[in-house]
């Protein structure tokens, strides 16, 4: 039976459990990774994304299909870039044809389905291009929902996959809340961004890093104080997508916008 | 005491061992625990060489190219596309001259017109490079038939 007495203590209960996990889950702790690295030699790699610079060559993904081996005409890319133009009448369009693999060659909104929007000039209030990338984070929901054990983060923080265990299953696909995993088309396995794990396990930066033009994309050691981009995620105002799943991505980006999805 | 449940129930024991045994053959020897933990790195520790011995492509040290050209490295050099590496136009060349001998140069107007269609996006860098129509602005021919791309100043056309 439900007493005055009993309705308020499970009331308070019930209120402590609901605010505990908000506290519990650190939205965003760069410092946290930082201050694991108490063995001199340790690699957190993390990305820098300053989305002012972007204008949307897409030499990155063109790049990054070569380099990684992602079949050049086959609708998967491990990188893309999004064009976002918001009108002043409040609407919010967004597009990335072939994940910008050629780039933007059109004024008119992609809308899917051989449909586009053109729009004019003078209605933009604002448009920006958005580079994504798998955000390898340091709780990755798609390395949990893995039965088999085929995708994994290494010490330095990438999550890879076992191109000879993965069985398949996608579970992983689902899991991703960034959309950044498909499946490969000739291996029929799982796939996504690695960092380049090849080029930077051996010094060199990731093919989309060094093909930008503009410097929009920056790879670093979140463990190393002095590394540029440690510098600039620890003293400038950063962001990363989608903080409330509490995924802890280590993609940050600057010049966010409450539009970008 | 006899019981009908002991025959079926020696099958399932059987089975179980067969499966661990069958298991200590198929798990490589490398599949265990991680430096993450059982939740983020069960995996099997020999598939990290293997990404790591993933082939390379591109260099992207264009002061690499300027040894053999360095007339075409100089030229750029001074010029807007300097921040352009050489293999986003020419192609990844990591073990070049050996392999490829000759590099496939994208020599196509939609490779220009990545950055030089014109979107005039108030708040992006893209509205500051400088655009062509490219329905209106000489359609059939390569950009390169006029502008070198080495010295893209108009003062230097061919």
């Amino acid at each position: 039976m439900i007493t005055r007495r009993n309705f308020l203590k499970r009331a308070i209960k019930g209120v402590a459990g609901l605010s505990l996990p908000i506290a519990a889950i650190g939205i965003l702790s760069p410092k946290r990774l930082l201050g694991a690295g108490s063995d001199k030699l340790g690699v957190r790699w993390v990305f820098l994304v300053n989305t002012y610079k972007c204008v949307g060559c897409g030499l990155c993904v063109k790049a990054c299909k070569t380099e990684n081996e992602i079949p050049y005409d086959a609708n998967v890319t491990r990188t893309w870039v999004e064009r976002y133009v918001i009108t002043k009448d409040g609407k919010r369009w967004a597009d990335t044809p072939k994940g910008a693999r050629d780039g933007f060659t059109t004024s008119k909104i992609d809308l899917g389905l051989g449909h586009f929007k053109e729009i004019k000039a003078d209605d933009i209030e604002k448009a920006f291009f958005v580079p994504k990338l798998c955000n390898q984070c340091d709780n990755p929901p798609c390395v949990q929902v893995c039965p088999v054990g085929a995708t994994y983060q290494t010490k330095s923080g990438v999550v890879l996959i076992d191109r000879k265990w993965c069985i398949g299953c996608g579970y992983c696909v689902m899991g991703c809340p960034y959309g950044v995993r498909f499946f490969h088309p000739i291996y029929h396995v799982a796939d996504k961004c690695n960092f380049c794990y090849h080029r930077i396990s051996k010094g060199l930066k990731t093919a989309c890093v060094e093909a930008c033009p503009f410097g929009a994309r920056q790879i670093g050691n979140l463990r190393d104080p002095n590394d540029p981009v440690t510098k600039i995620i620890m003293t400038e105002r950063v962001s990363v997508l989608k903080p409330e799943y509490g995924t802890n991505p280590q993609v940050y980006y600057l010049g966010m916008d409450e539009f970008i999805i | 005491m006899k019981s009908h449940v002991y025959r079926p129930l020696l099958i399932v024991f059987v089975l179980i061992a067969l499966g661990f045994t069958a298991r200590v053959f198929i798990v490589p020897k490398d599949f265990g625990i991680g430096d993450r933990g059982y939740m983020y790195s069960w995996h099997r520790k020999s598939n990290e060489d293997e990404w790591k011995a993933f082939p390379v492509k591109y260099n992207f040290n264009s002061k690499d190219c300027s040894d053999c050209h360095s007339d075409n490295y100089g030229s750029i050099m001074g010029s807007p596309h300097a921040v352009i590496k050489c293999e986003n136009c020419h192609g990844p060349a990591l073990n070049h001259p050996a392999e490829p001998p000759k590099l496939q140069i994208d020599k196509s107007r939609a490779l220009c017109l990545r950055c030089h269609y014109p979107l005039p996006y108030p708040t992006s860098g893209r509205s500051k490079i400088k655009g062509v129509d490219p329905i209106t602005h000489n359609p059939d021919i390569e950009c390169s038939v006029c502008h070198n791309p080495h010295k893209p100043a108009l003062e230097s056309m061919k």
